[in-house]
């Protein structure tokens, strides 16, 4: 789509976009591009001695144990991340549509957590399953279950688990429910007549033309619990114990800026940026078809 | 004249319908439009579902205001109490004004917010005017490079902070820009989703308003001034909204380049407050620490729900 009233300027359209792209070239693509080169080099630690040895870093990396267990620790968090997440925010929203007149009541009471950040949603997360002090932890303790997620990796990578999801259910909950008002009363109204039950509207009617905001909201996920939960991670468990919770985020993070394995650091960098690219694609495809749905 | 009030309302000859009126709406048959059959025991299960969600998503907060308002020794004792203690005065009083743990120097939480707001507000403004600018000059001028330049601005989506932390840190540290209020934020200023959410805004606007504009003589700055920002005025305050949730609450970035506790932000000042130690933590400094790191954003969502509602929407565009 292009304009018909255009203003000429040699000069001004340079000068408006310039900020922008300064920023975006000098805190961007240098890193960036820097990132490439420095995945081709092996550097040692003082960094008086460099070398260029093509894609060696990156088959170190994948014959690297470590990293191919925070590729499989990744997998299961961004897997359970998204799977509990939508499943629990698509039942509070299918919830809240029955009931339009307090949907808005609960709307605002659902929403708030999108405003913690991470880090402290696992600040908080971290105090009530503390095994000595937290109110869970001493719950479970009631229960006759053995809980320390300090000591135990699966009990740490519940504890991230949880966190993670409590912050984003805010998010599906809204879109979720924006996507059920949308749907037309006049469909439900006929398969009611016709002698559908509420269980079986939901799952013949509801669920398949909510089917674009459930993907939509599977890659935002995925990218967020890829990503965004860096700050989770570190708050919580610091990829502990024994790495049990080190995600490919964190490991990058922990190796170049911690480890000062910078070629290793990098090639995992450019790693992740092709992750990145993959997911960003899919999400743009799809939003295509959704124009023409 | 007719007579007015002679007539007896009707329902008050039906004492039971008027009783009726008093029930919650959703109790009676028919209550909403919509709702396609009524089944009270289905509509009671659903509101107790929903409340036991409500409850679970509130039971951290709720824990941790009730562990920032007890002393020093209550908090330590487990089980803890469920109900708010009597220091909570004292606690915060502390926090913000000498910071919190003995174990490690944190700067006081009063500083922390102070770097947080700045923070926030500098990027969320920032990304809005350079938006803004940029949007401006894709739309309504053509000229050499403009599709690169968009290109450019759209590539910047896939290369996240956490993908390329290193090198970004190294050119922050050759520029000077760490410990800096700058270096905390120009960094992240770039955006192009705030670009693109502009562009398709501006593209709606009609032609004959620039064109009308032009045969006044208003030159662009004066049509941008005067015209496109007034327009822009709801998708600026939608975007305000997630931009200041995103500024306040950044994590990565200020962990990396700042090291003097002066410029810590508050996020980053809990994650140092807790390093300390298991034994040495005192927990409820750092719980009176959290609900204040968490006011800030929750009144902006709470306050600005409607924004913040568009702006989660359009921002996924």
């Amino acid at each position: 789509m292009e304009k018909r009233a255009r203003f000429e300027s040699r000069w001004l359209p340079y000068a408006l976009i310039a900020p922008q792209l300064v920023i975006t070239l000098v805190f961007f693509f240098l890193p960036a591009s820097q990132a490439l080169y420095q995945s081709l080099l092996v550097q040692d630690a003082f960094g008086t001695n460099t070398q260029f040895v093509w894609f060696e870093n990156f088959q170190d990396l994948f014959r690297n144990e470590d990293y191919l267990s925070s590729f499989k620790t990744t997998a299961i968090f961004s897997l359970l991340v998204a799977a509990l997440g939508l499943s629990i925010s698509l039942v509070l929203a299918v919830l809240a549509d029955r009931v339009i007149r307090g949907a808005n009541v609960y709307k605002t009471l659902l929403i708030w957590p999108y405003a913690v950040a991470p880090a402290i949603a696992a600040v908080l997360w971290l105090f009530l399953f503390n095994p000595t002090l937290g109110i869970i932890a001493h719950w479970l303790k009631g229960l006759g279950v053995p809980w320390n997620p300090l000591l135990d990796g699966t009990d740490a990578l519940i504890m991230v688990v949880i966190a993670a999801v409590w912050k984003q259910i805010s998010y599906n909950f809204l879109f979720f429910l924006a996507g059920l008002q949308s749907i037309p009363k006049s469909l439900i109204e006929a398969a009611a007549i016709d002698g559908a039950g509420p269980v079986k509207r939901f799952l013949t009617i509801v669920f398949p033309l909510l089917s674009p905001t459930t993907f939509f909201l599977l890659v935002v996920n995925i990218v967020y619990a890829f990503f965004d939960t860096f700050g989770i991670i570190d708050a919580a468990t610091s990829g502990g114990p024994a790495k049990a919770t080190e995600i490919l985020v964190y490991k990058v993070y922990a190796d170049g800026f911690k480890g000062l394995d910078l070629g290793g650091s990098a090639a995992q960098s450019v790693v992740l940026m092709i992750i990145v690219v993959a997911l960003t694609v899919v999400q743009f495809r799809y939003v295509e078809r959704k124009v023409q749905y | 004249m007719s007579t007015p009030s002679a007539e007896p309302k009707p329902r008050m000859r039906f004492p039971v319908l008027v009783l009726m009126n008093l029930l919650p709406r959703t109790w009676r048959a028919g209550g909403r439009e919509g709702m396609i059959e009524n089944r009270p025991l289905l509509t009671i299960f659903t509101h107790v579902i929903l409340l036991i969600g409500v409850a679970i998503i509130a039971l951290p907060v709720y824990v941790t205001f009730v562990a920032s308002t007890l002393g020093p020794d209550e908090v330590l004792r487990a089980p803890m109490s469920l109900i708010p203690g009597s220091h909570m005065i004292e606690n915060y009083a502390k926090v913000l004004g000498e910071g919190a743990s003995s174990n490690v120097t944190t700067a006081p939480v009063g500083r922390m917010m102070l770097n947080s707001l700045v923070t926030a507000l500098v990027i969320a403004f920032g990304k809005i005017i350079i938006s803004l600018l940029s949007a401006f000059a894709i739309v309504y001028f053509r000229f050499r490079f403009r599709t690169l330049a968009f290109w450019l601005i759209f590539v910047t989506l896939m290369l996240p902070v956490e993908v390329r932390i290193l090198p970004t840190y190294k050119v922050v540290s050759d520029l000077g820009m760490l410990d800096t209020y700058a270096g905390l934020t120009v960094p992240l200023i770039a955006s192009a989703t705030a670009t693109f959410l502009f562009r398709q805004f501006f593209l709606t606007i009609p032609d004959e308003l620039a064109e009308a504009a032009r045969i006044d003589g208003a030159g662009p700055l004066r049509f941008f001034w005067d015209v496109v920002v007034p327009l822009s005025r709801p998708n600026i305050a939608a975007l305000f909204v997630i931009l200041f949730i995103y500024g306040w609450n950044q994590y990565l970035w200020p962990l990396l380049i700042t090291t003097d506790e002066s410029m810590y932000t508050t996020v980053i000042g809990i994650k140092r407050m807790i390093a300390g130690g298991e034994q040495a933590t005192e927990w409820n400094l750092v719980m009176a620490t959290a609900m204040l790191a968490m006011l800030p954003p929750a009144l902006v969502v709470l306050l600005m729900q409607r924004w913040f509602v568009k702006g989660l929407v359009d921002a996924e565009k």
